[in-house]
This record gives structure tokens, C-alpha cells and sequence, in this order.
């Protein structure tokens, strides 16, 4: 981030143009609110303590780089994508299988260097496959092959014991330990997954705009013209299967070191299904959607309970708060947690300008 | 069929030769060296006869889902939880009455109305949007399956198989010959042979149903083309609720079903679905004939896959969806 903001402010008289070109591609860097977040992201280890940084900001983070694969796809690509944690699971399955773990009968011992490109390669490899399976149908279909991938994958780390070790999974896996400092202590660990997440950020946010991203938002409107200019719908939609499918793998590797053990509970059926509600939630337009997403469902899954009892009603009733939620939100709005807030501030600024007349209704 | 066989006669000729070898191995006495290459004969047919009878559970699940997604394009991805509530009812009320035959039509009502009132209240207000339908019908599976668990809990039922149906029953399939020259017959369970053959007359009369009389020709018309169906006057909005609790009650009929030959519990719900998922993928989406081939194709693999190579089982359901994916992205009986 700090070189980004250098590019920005460097006092060169004679990037005046080049200065107006990076803000057209960046118009962020205009938003002080964006600043202010980014800012309070990156001192957030002065404010908050242990708990707070791990279990509510770094799991925000991973949850929200996950989930940011499948806003890619299905807001550019149009492909409603439910085996992102699936492909996120297979990673964390591949660091614990290539890397040291404690079941030393399946790990290879690889060190981490070598062991998490590997997983992020396989990931990838297994994501790009399934989305060349899953754009031989279209549109709505997409959802139910990529949920059948899904629910294959769970069943069948439950059922193998010779690389996923069945249902108990793989405990006790190493994170790395490099230049002298242990990347799982709190601090070290939050500001990986800040990286990555940032990373990850302005990837989609610049691939949005590239000229694949936006052919493949050609894509999403009409093949049919695509095609007939010349592109190839297909291998674009693959190829938006192949970047996302690294981006979810990126999110599974931090979320195996996160956890420090995967097992099938990880890659449930429902665990994919929350991927999709914490970017439908948070809003499947923009990159930012997930991230907001991911921290209302952080936020709710920690203390849903405590809150619920202290109102004197059952705490395990969480995920039916988060359900309904859902549910709420995709009534009213096809847009998430974004969509309300623009809707909202353009209402007020309507009701601002017309505040000499009166206001409709 | 002379046509399928005219346009693919090499598609055919592997069709007839499966066939074929299958019904060897059903009726002739396996010779030692067959026994002992792949175990004895009597594992292999009681792997053969769970692997259709569950097709008819999946063909029950997955006909209702087939259903309701060619007639009004709605991906209902909460029909495992139909299929759960279903097997609840039919619990509560089957232990409660004592009666198995009540059970079901109780589960059938039932969720046929749990069916009307998500039509109603729910699909019919976003007509169209497949997406948005398709993310509700997710948030109430969420709903459903909490509720669920919240009344029922966590625990195992089993619906009580009725007196007169409970012991295994003689059938004509020889499964060795005793060296003092005794046949020897398989024993089955008379339960799942009835419910099998229950779900082939289910079945039949919903193909008799959609190809015979005046409602079924609206509602493949509907299948075809909807927009221009509704101008002709038909009342559409009607039709649709009708679908809509048909498939919500075969679920519940289903969910009773799977709760007599199996047992019920939370994420039985998800399992349901996925199975009907990979049915309908098969067989074609929206054709009632295709969910029964497509049942009986993964009822058998799941079956012989789990007796031969256990730790793999799902992976060759999930190969078959691959390779007709592969092959026939429409599906195995689907026309587009």
C-alpha cells in the first residue's frame, strides 16, 4: 500500500497527465473515506488486541478474499460460482498434505516455499477444471454443477483416509518461519493477511477494468455478440474461473494457517453456502461488497450468541438470524449491504437538493 | 428406440452389450473363478437391488424437483429440506398414530402446503429473476433446516416399518447352488421391494398424468414455452401452484420413504439435494423420464460403488456427472 501511495505524491512536475491517467484507474485514491479505512486497517494492531485482530479482523479478511473470488465471477462474469470454498479447502488441503503437519503419515514435509506454491497451483488447476465443467451449461445451472462439485469434494474428504485422512482431517499444520520471525504470531499474521487481501483487492478492482475484464463483462451481457465480434465467451469465462480460483486459493492458504488444521466441517456444503451469502450480503457489484460482507458475518457469528442470550432467547439460533438476514436482503435488495447504503445516500442527496420543495414520498 | 439405434449404432450396441452382461450376471450362477475375482454372487444382487430401490427414493426427490425447475425455471435448492420435513411429519405422525399408510398422506399434504404457501407468498413475486429465486430458495433451506433442528434436534429417527411389511421376502434369483445340489434364493427385505414398486407406479402415473389428459398437456406446453402458454389464456399462476405442491409433496412423500429404509437427521437435507442435483444433471433437467434414468444410474453406482471400492463411492457418482457433462451437456433424456 505505502507504494502505491509513493507513485501517487511523487513530486514530479510532469506527471500531471500520467497523475490524471492512474486516477482514472484508480478512482479510490480520490475517496478520503477509502484512505481513512485503509489507514485504520493499517494501524488496527495499536487499537484492538489479540482476539479482536485474529478472530474478527484476520478471519474478515480471509473470508472476505474467498468470497471476493465469487463476487469476481458472478458480478463480472455473471457466474453464480459455489465451489469457491471448495477450491479455498483444496488449497488448505494441499498445504497440509504438501507442508508439515501433525499427521506425519500424509504430510510430504515439503517446506513452506515450496509446499504453498504447489497448493496454490493444484487449487487453480482444480478451480479452472471444474469452471471448464461448469461452462458447458449456462446461467442458472452454473449453480447447481458448481454445488454438486462442492458436495462431491466434502463427501469425499470424508471418505478418503489416504490424503485427506476422512473426517478428522489434518491437525497441527506448520506455518511458516522465516527472517527470524514467526508469520502465525498475531500481529505478523494480521498484517499477511492485510497484504494478501489488499493484493487481491486491487487485482480484481484492476482486472475490472482491463480489457479482459471487460470483454468478459461483454460476456456476462450478451454472448451472443461476443461471439459474433470475434471473442471467444468461453475461454473467457475459464479464464475468469482460472484467476478466481487463485484468488480463492490465496484465502484458503491463509485459512489453513489461520486454523492451523482443515478438516471436511471446512469444506461443508453449508460453509460454501455462507461464501455466498457473505458476498451477496456485503454485494456482488463491487470488490469492496465481500469484505463488508464477511464482517457483518464475522461479527454476527461471534457474538449472534452472547447477544441472544443476553435478550434472553436461544443462542444456537444464530445461523437462523443469519438466514433471515439473508433472506431480507435478497428481498429487498438485489444489490446487498451496498446497494442500500447508495440507495440511501442518493435519496438524501435528493432530499437535500430539493429541500426548498417539499419531499416525496 | 429403432431411431436411437439407427442415428447411434455404436452408442447402441455398448447399451445392448451393458445390458446383457448385466442380466448374466443377475441370472446365471457365477462361476468360481468369477466369485472369486469379485466376492460372492449374493453381495453383488443385494448391491444391485439397493442400488434401484434407492433410485426409486432419488426418482421420488428428484422427479419434484425436475418438475418444478422445467415448468417455472426455479432452481429449488431448499428441496432437501422439503424432503426432511417430510420425513419429520411422517415420523410424528406415524408414532403418534400408528399408522405408516397416514404417515404419508400426511407428509403429502403437508408440504404439498408448505409448497403452495412459498409460491404464493415467495416465487410468484420475483416471476423471472432465476438468480434471485434461486438465492431465496438457499435462505430458506437455511431457515428450514435451523427450524428443523431447533423442533427436532439433533437426533436419529427412524419411521417404524408397519408389521405386515417388516422380514425379507424369496425372490427367483439364485445366488449359488449348494453342493447337495439345494438351490439357493436371495432374501431381500419386502419393505423396500414394495416402496420400490410404489415409486415405479408413482412414477408411471405421472408419466400418464403429463402425457394423457388436459393438465398435463398445459403444463408440458408450459415446459416449452410459458409466455406463449399464458397468452392463450391458460391460467398460468394456477398451474404453477398446482406444480409447485406436487413436487413439495413427492418430497414429502420421499422424506418418508428415506425415513423408513434410512434414517432421519439434519444434513440428510443436503444430501437429498445433492443427489437430486446429480440426478436431474444426468437424466436432463425437466424431463420426468430422465429423473428415473438418472436415479437408478447413481442409486446403482452409490451402491455397487460402495460395496467395490468404498473409499471412492462418490467420486464415481460424481465421474458419471462429469462424463455426461462431457458428452451431453443437456443430459442424458433431455431434447435441448
Amino acid at each position: 500500500m505505502s507504494l502505491l501511495q509513493s507513485t501517487q505524491f511523487r513530486p514530479d512536475p510532469s506527471t500531471s497527465t500520467t497523475r490524471r491517467a492512474l486516477l482514472r484507474a484508480w478512482p479510490e485514491f480520490q475517496n478520503p473515506a477509502a484512505w481513512l479505512v485503509a489507514l485504520i486497517l493499517v494501524i488496527m494492531p495499536l487499537i484492538a488486541n489479540g482476539f479482536f485482530l485474529i478472530e474478527i479482523f484476520a478471519t474478515t479478511l480471509i473470508l472476505g478474499v474467498i468470497a471476493l473470488s465469487l463476487m469476481f465471477l458472478a458480478g463480472y462474469g455473471g457466474m453464480v460460482s459455489l465451489m469457491q470454498l471448495t477450491i479455498a479447502g483444496f488449497a488448505g488441503y494441499m498445504v497440509a498434505v504438501f507442508g508439515v503437519s501433525g499427521n506425519a503419515n500424509i504430510s510430504l514435509g515439503w517446506p513452506w516455499w515450496l509446499a504453498t506454491p504447489m497448493a496454490l497451483a493444484l487449487a487453480t488447476l482444480f478451480g479452472t477444471l471444474g469452471g471448464a465443467l461448469a461452462v458447458r451449461t449456462e446461467g442458472i445451472y452454473t449453480i447447481m454443477i458448481t454445488l454438486a462439485i462442492g458436495a462431491a469434494f466434502y463427501y469425499f474428504t470424508n471418505q478418503n483416509w489416504a490424503i485427506f485422512n476422512g473426517h478428522t482431517g489434518i491437525n497441527t499444520v506448520a506455518t511458516p518461519h522465516f527472517w527470524g520471525v514467526d508469520w502465525r504470531t498475531d500481529i505478523a499474521f494480521y498484517y499477511v493477511t492485510l497484504g494478501v487481501a489488499a493484493i487481491c483487492y486491487f487485482a480484481v478492482q484492476y482486472v475490472s477494468r482491463a480489457p479482459f475484464g471487460l470483454a468478459l463483462q461483454g460476456v456476462r451481457d450478451n454472448p451472443r455478440r461476443m461471439a459474433a465480434l470475434g471473442f471467444n465467451p468461453n475461454a473467457h469465462r475459464i479464464a475468469a474461473y482460472a484467476f478466481a480460483a487463485f484468488i480463492a486459493a490465496l484465502g484458503g492458504v491463509l485459512q489453513v494457517w489461520n486454523y492451523r488444521q482443515i478438516s471436511p466441517g471446512s469444506v461443508s456444503v453449508g460453509a460454501c453456502i455462507d461464501v455466498l451469502i457473505i458476498a451477496v450480503v456485503g454485494g456482488i457489484t463491487r470488490p469492496i461488497g465481500p469484505f463488508i460482507g464477511a464482517l457483518i458475518f464475522v461479527l454476527l457469528r461471534t457474538f449472534a450468541l452472547d447477544v441472544l442470550i443476553k435478550l434472553g432467547l436461544d443462542g444456537n439460533r444464530f445461523r437462523l438470524l443469519i438466514g433471515l438476514g439473508f433472506l431480507a436482503i435478497v428481498f429487498w435488495s438485489s444489490d446487498g449491504v451496498i446497494g442500500l447504503w447508495e440507495r440511501w445516500r442518493r435519496r438524501n442527496a435528493s432530499s437535500t437538493q430539493r429541500s426548498g420543495g417539499g419531499r416525496h414520498g | 428406440m429403432a431411431r436411437f439405434i439407427e442415428r447411434h449404432p455404436a452408442w447402441a450396441l455398448i447399451v445392448i452389450i451393458a445390458v446383457a452382461v448385466l442380466a448374466w450376471l443377475v441370472f446365471a450362477i457365477w462361476p468360481p473363478g468369477l466369485e472369486a475375482a469379485i466376492g460372492r454372487k449374493r453381495v453383488f444382487l443385494n448391491a444391485v437391488l439397493n442400488g434401484i430401490t434407492l433410485g426409486g427414493l432419488y426418482f421420488l426427490v428428484a422427479s419434484g424437483f425436475t418438475l418444478i425447475f422445467g415448468l417455472m425455471r426455479n432452481v429449488n435448492l431448499a428441496h432437501g429440506s422439503l424432503y426432511l420435513f417430510g420425513g419429520y411429519i411422517g415420523y410424528a405422525i406415524s408414532t403418534w398414530t400408528g399408522s405408516w399408510i397416514l404417515g404419508f398422506i400426511i407428509a403429502f399434504i403437508a408440504v404439498a402446503l408448505v409448497g403452495v404457501i412459498l409460491q404464493l407468498a415467495v416465487f410468484r413475486r420475483m416471476e423471472g429473476q432465476d438468480l434471485r429465486q434461486t438465492m431465496v430458495t438457499i435462505g430458506l433451506s437455511i431457515v428450514f433446516a435451523d427450524l428443523m433442528l431447533w423442533v427436532f434436534g439433533g437426533d436419529f429417527y427412524q419411521v417404524q416399518t408397519p408389521s405386515w411389511l417388516i422380514g425379507p421376502v424369496q425372490l427367483p434369483l439364485l445366488t449359488a447352488i449348494k453342493s447337495s445340489g439345494e438351490p439357493v434364493y436371495l432374501q431381500y427385505p419386502l419393505v423396500r421391494l414394495v416402496i420400490f414398486l410404489a415409486s415405479v407406479v408413482i412414477g408411471i402415473a405421472m408419466w400418464l398424468a403429463l402425457n394423457r389428459t388436459r393438465i398435463g398437456m398445459i403444463v408440458r406446453a408450459g415446459v416449452d414455452d410459458r409466455d406463449i402458454l399464458a397468452a392463450t389464456g391458460v391460467r398460468i399462476q394456477l398451474v404453477f401452484v398446482l406444480v409447485f405442491a406436487l413436487g413439495a409433496g413427492l418430497a414429502g412423500i420421499a422424506g418418508v420413504v428415506g425415513g423408513t429404509f434410512q434414517s432421519l437427521s439434519p444434513g440428510e437435507d443436503t444430501r437429498f439435494l445433492l443427489a437430486s442435483l446429480v440426478v436431474v444433471i444426468v437424466g436432463g433437467m425437466g424431463s420426468i423420464p430422465g429423473a428415473a434414468l438418472g436415479a437408478v444410474i447413481i442409486g446403482l453406482a452409490e451402491q455397487l460403488g460402495s460395496v467395490y471400492i468404498p473409499t471412492y463411492a462418490i467420486v464415481v457418482t460424481f465421474l458419471i456427472m462429469v462424463l455426461v457433462l462431457a458428452l451431453r451437456p443437456q443430459g442424458l433424456l433431455a431434447r435441448r
